[in-house]
């Protein structure tokens, strides 16, 4: 009985949803399979009694609910396909397991787990094996075959974990791209060159922990060496890095919330007296492309951890989420690439499942359906937190420990900095698996509980995200130095070289510089919330950073050079010339029109994904993404308030890549306008808003895609400093490319977020999109005009050859916005729409929806029907009004209003030139996706 | 009347133990939030309480299936000292996860199953108070329980829904559609003292009339506070 193997099959009493999830996942794909069974498989290795066995049964079977056997199934006429884990990939349930076996005395010595698939009797196998391979499993970090099979075992005993010298003195620049490519190294050539003359002048060569180190340190997704590159533009012009003028913007807006802008983990700014609020938003692209779940999970978790490192408790986390369209034949979507619908099925679960398990409520966001986002999905995740003021951490000081706190370090993620800043091609998704993280939002749980009300234990802090400790440690290292030791790094497992130690992406972890006198009093903390805390080395004060595994020195590097080595990229920009020209639209159907506006994807519910995050966990969720008498319209800005807090904070969100495609310095603009717009509607103050950007782009090297982005910074400096709303953190994504098997190259469009976080000084005055009372008029601010260029109409109905011009911004939109919020406040607007995405007529719409009214509108703000209704003009607000307040709003707001008409109890929507529509055919219309749209 | 002695159980992961605590507060309480390894480690902490609640979130990540880990370190750490505490007629209440693990280590009938649908689903929920249960939480009830749910595994199932509703212990049933599948509508339970109570619901999230998604479109912004469960297990407590 020694060692013996051990194996319960438990399966569900009642039918398994997962089974029928499979079944329809298949159907939308195309493939019949018919009746599908899926039962849950324990291996659990060890000489184990009947008693023992008894004792984990009852553990894991719930009589009620399931049944189980300790037989392994035989061969039956159903065909069954059985999938675990790879090895080396985090098994919570067998960790979990291993715990309660030894609170059981069951002297379990290993576990794995896994799933089972049976198929209908005559189906066929490799159709089955497609089933599995498409919509069930995923090869990044799962393997399968046909029934039984064996549980993982990870045997690495055998691998080398010592560091290797790599000869690199002497090599020509030719072998040292041979070299660059070998390793994946991602330099530009001037980057390998600088590596060179740098060990050159140390005479010897680097080991391979260096150089990867090096490359971690200044791959794109770390240096940002195209915001930072010297640019000039195809006419000769040389400009400033672009991110010397976004921060340029925020210095010369002075806002005096700002406390940091552009520094560390994330922004910070005054939320009211000794409150501070820490807001950053992250791309996962790459890794929710491979792996959708486990990419969208991590990106989740890792700007959690940002706003961790800015000392900060964490509140509330956004998602905007760019798919391909889920209509897409399986035929079309590129080899090596998964199907939209498996993509956007894995990246909702993955943000559902972190947000969910951490506790925070996952409250804003936006999904964007295109053909260009097919095989490069768009996951961004955000992060807000509040904390008591307080001065910020000085150090790392001299002698100050470096502490490594959370999960445990394996083989996760390793280079998942350099792969992200390559361009993905159609084996990535085979070579790329040790890229992909696996998330354990329990642990990260964990770390919150240790780090909230430890600010005074530690004199620095930062995650570890992209390049692992390296990233970490080498940051926190500069202009200090440290010293530490790899062999103090706890390990999943036995095996890892030295490198792999240094650049693991493994999850939940934080560095934190302790003084020694406070390291008993943080292991207190650690211990009582079950975390596990290693001090691995001390910073030193003589500006190197030195590592060391098994008694040798296996990276000695001056920080210096580590940081600022680094040859400045020089770039040239081809400057987009986007038509200045306004052209009309012609719509025959307009009613017909706008049912096809609300039922386009991007326009349509999306209460199938809401209803996934848990949005209200805290209770501060006061104005929820979904509003209205039956739950179920659109808000605009979201507001939390924790439940006895007078004041808030609001979040609002812009993007649009389809003006992006047209205009991308008029795009930026419009999604700053956007964000704020959001947050202006809610009642947050326009004189205390804060943005953040996240650019997702196309390769920068390609002269006219990085004009695009400048053309886009120019954008986001201008929207900003019209509004004096200053950038205070930003992360681009760049490289969002793909080479088909066709030789093809595939660009997303180029897609900037802008996140708006703004203060609301009193939430009793908060405002929503609900229609609130018959009689009440509907009045529309700010001016519309003949823009159409990337218009929701052009998607619906087909761009012209000359699609004009996108929405401009409006010069007077920033003093529009303060006396808005004057009226607000003062109590005269009942409801308050944004104007975006369809124009009019949706924005009209969408507040019928929510109030379960009807609105008849009298007077169009253009005599050009499509124009009054569908063009998506900036700057514009529907305001619901009580008749007798409308000569005082018109007084504060001394501005060109529109009186379209007003509220009726009918619950019709009826526009002047188009047949009554009904409100529930609007619903009908909005919600035609279904659940899960 | 000095406020109740009361403690929040948790276990790693548990999240909504803050939203717990202030409930508590506002209905009287002086909650402290007590891990379940310092529970076992400190067992007066249990003992010198009159009110306990084992709060929702996702204990050891829900990992070989909800609440079974938390339950097994309440049922191996503290043996019988829950139980004499219930013995003693003391109120216990398991929000959630809190009442997956009080079904798991027997105090409670029944099991939570994944919902229907498979998938985790939160929103607001209405909540009838059975009229002739014997649960003390939800006693004298009258008005409907407005909350939002927030689970993957919240489908009650019991082999006797009727001898349980004979029992009284059907303490709360979901009004209009069933969310997640749950026999009979099922919400809530109660032990057969009524002094056990466990729901999916989070009464905790609806404590200020604010909270409420459309407290200011004609629902009373008071008559259905998921506070009054709380109220009425702090009442409860101070007869203890």
């Amino acid at each position: 009985m020694v060692g013996a193997r051990h194996r319960l099959t438990i399966s569900s009493i009642d039918p398994d949803p997962r089974a029928t999830a499979i079944s329809s996942a298949a159907a939308q794909l195309g493939v019949e399979i018919g009746h599908v069974e899926v039962s849950d498989i324990v291996f659990a290795l060890g000489a184990l009694s009947d008693e023992h066995l008894a004792a984990l049964e009852s553990l894991l079977v719930e009589p009620l609910l399931q049944t189980s056997t300790w037989e392994t199934p035989g061969p039956e006429a159903r065909h069954a396909i059985e999938i675990t884990l790879l090895p080396g990939v985090t098994d919570a349930g067998a960790t979990t397991l291993l715990t309660a076996a030894e609170r059981l005395h069951v002297p379990l010595d290993g576990a794995a787990t896994g799933r089972r698939i049976i198929f209908a009797a005559g189906t066929d196998p490799e159709l089955a094996e497609e089933v599995v391979r498409r919509v069930v499993a995923n090869p990044i970090i799962e393997r399968w075959g046909p029934a039984p099979v064996e549980p993982p075992t990870l045997d690495d005993t055998a691998r080398t974990t010592t560091a290797v010298t790599v000869p690199m003195r002497g090599l020509s620049a030719t072998e040292l791209g041979a070299l660059g490519e070998l390793r994946s190294l991602a330099l530009d050539p001037e980057e390998l060159l600088a590596v060179q003359a740098h060990f050159e002048a140390e005479g010897r060569d680097p080991t391979d922990v260096e150089l990867e180190t090096i490359a971690q340190t200044w791959s794109e997704h770390c240096a940002h060496k195209t915001f930072r590159a010297a640019l000039t533009t195809d006419d000769g012009i040389d400009r400033p890095p672009m991110l010397v003028a976004l921060r340029d913007c925020t210095d010369t807006i002075a806002a005096p919330f700002v406390r940091s802008a552009f520094v560390g983990n994330a922004g910070i700014v005054s939320y009211r007296d000794g409150i501070t609020v820490a807001l950053k938003a992250e791309t996962h692209n790459h890794p929710s492309a491979v792996e959708p779940f486990g990419g969208a999970n991590t990106g989740v978790g890792g700007v959690i951890r940002d706003v961790l490192g800015a000392a900060h408790r964490p509140v509330a986390v956004t998602d905007v989420l760019c798919f391909g369209p889920p209509d897409i034949s399986l035929a079309d979507v590129p080899d090596g690439s998964l199907h939209p619908r498996r993509i956007r099925e894995g990246v909702i679960d993955g943000v559902a499942d972190y947000g969910n398990k951490i506790g925070l409520p996952t409250v804003a966001g936006a999904i964007l359906y295109d053909p260009g986002f097919t095989t490069n999905p768009l996951v961004f995740a955000g992060c807000i937190g509040v904390a008591a003021e307080r001065d910020p951490h000085d150090g790392p000081g001299v002698g100050d420990r470096v502490v490594v706190l959370g999960g445990r370090t394996g083989r996760d993620g390793i280079r998942g900095a350099t792969f992200s800043s390559l361009t993905m091609d159609a084996t990535t998704g085979t070579v790329a698996g040790a890229s992909v993280q696996i998330g354990d939002p329990i642990t990260e749980k964990l770390l919150i509980d240790v780090l909230v009300g430890a600010e005074h234990l530690y004199s620095a802090i930062t995650d570890c995200g992209a390049g692992g400790l390296s990233s970490a440690v080498g940051e926190m290292a500069e202009g200090v130095g440290a010293d530490v030791e790899l062999d103090l790094v706890p390990l999943k497992y036995a095996g890892l070289e030295p490198w792999e130690i240094w650049l693991s992406e493994a999850q939940e972890r934080m560095v934190v510089a302790v003084p020694t006198g406070s390291l008993a009093e943080l292991q207190a903390r650690c211990d009582a919330a079950g975390v596990e805390m290693s001090d691995i080395g001390h910073f030193t004060g003589d500006q190197r950073l030195v590592v060391r595994s098994s008694g040798r020195t296996v990276l000695d590097l001056r920080t210096d050079f580590l940081h600022d080595g680094r040859p400045q990229r020089q770039m040239t920009a081809e400057m987009p010339t986007p038509s200045r020209t306004a052209t009309g639209r012609t719509v025959d159907d307009p009613r017909a029109v706008l049912l096809a506006l609300l039922a386009h994807r991007n326009i349509a519910s999306k209460a199938g994904t809401i209803h996934r995050y848990d949005h209200e966990i805290g209770g501060a969720t006061l104005v929820r993404p979904l509003v209205g008498v039956e739950g179920d319209a659109p808000a605009d800005g979201v507001l939390l308030a924790a439940p006895l807090e007078a004041q808030g904070l609001a979040i609002g969100i812009g993007v649009n890549p389809w003006y992006g495609l047209h205009d991308p310095e008029a795009m930026a603009r419009a999604v700053v306008d956007e964000a704020i717009r959001n947050v202006v509607a809610v009642g947050a103050d326009p004189d205390r808003v804060s943005l953040l950007d996240n650019f997702s782009w196309g390769d920068p090297r390609r002269p006219s895609t990085l004009g695009e982005l400048v053309a886009a910074v120019d954008g986001c400096c201008a929207g900003a400093a019209a509004h004096a709303a200053p950038f205070v953190s930003g992360k681009d994504s760049l490289n969002n490319e793909y080479t088909g098997s066709d030789g093809r190259r595939h660009a997303v469009p180029p897609t900037l977020v802008i996140t708006a976080v703004a203060h609301h000084p009193d939430v009793e005055r908060r405002i929503t999109p609900v229609l609130r009372r018959p009689g009440n008029v509907l009045v529309l601010l700010g001016a519309t005009a003949e823009e159409f260029a990337g218009s929701h109409l052009d998607l619906v109905l087909g761009e012209p050859d000359h699609p004009g011009i996108v929405p401009q911004s409006d010069p007077t939109a920033p003093v529009r916005y303060r006396r808005l919020h004057r009226v607000m406040m003062g109590g005269l607007v009942e409801a308050c729409h944004d104007v975006s995405e369809g124009g009019l007529a949706v924005a009209l719409a969408e507040m019928c929806i929510a109030g379960r009214l009807g609105v008849r509108v009298e007077v169009l703000p253009h005599p050009d029907l499509a124009v009054a209704l569908f063009a998506e003009s900036t700057g514009r607000f529907l305001l619901e009004v009580a008749p007798g307040d409308l000569p005082l709003l018109e007084d504060v707001l001394d501005d060109a209003i529109v009186v379209l008409g007003e509220v009726t109890d009918e619950p019709i929507l009826s526009i002047a030139g188009l047949a009554p529509i009904d409100v529930s055919e609007l619903v009908d219309a909005f919600t035609s996706h279904g659940a899960h749209p | 009347m000095s406020a109740v002695p009361a403690i929040v159980v948790t276990g790693p992961g548990t999240n909504r133990d803050p939203d717990a605590v202030l409930a508590l507060e506002l209905a009287g309480a002086a909650p402290q939030v007590v891990t379940a390894a310092e529970l076992i480690a400190r067992p007066e902490l249990l003992t010198s309480s009159r009110l306990a609640l084992v709060a929702g979130g996702f204990s050891y990540g829900d990992s070989l299936g909800a609440g079974r880990m938390l339950a097994l370190d309440l049922e191996l750490g503290l043996g019988d000292a829950l139980r004499d505490f219930v013995a003693r007629g003391r109120p216990l209440i398991g929000i959630c996860n809190g009442f997956q693990v009080l079904t798991r280590t027997g105090l409670l009938p029944g099991a939570l199953g994944h919902n229907l649908d498979g998938r985790f689903d939160c929103r607001w929920v209405e909540l009838d108070p059975v009229p002739d249960s014997r649960c003390v939480w939800t006693h004298g009830l009258d008005q409907a329980v407005h909350c939002p749910i927030a689970h993957g595994e919240g489908r009650y199932v019991h082999p006797d829904p009727g001898a349980l509703a004979a029992a009284g212990q059907i303490a709360l049933r979901y009004r209009g559609p069933n969310p997640n599948g749950s026999v009979d509508h099922v919400a809530g339970v109660c032990d057969a003292s009524g002094r056990v109570l466990g729901l999916m619901p989070h009464p905790e999230n609806h404590v200020v009339a604010r909270q409420h998604p459309r407290h200011d479109r004609g629902v009373d912004p008071v008559a259905h506070l998921g506070l009054h469960l709380f109220r009425n297990g702090v009442l409860a407590a101070g007869e203890t």
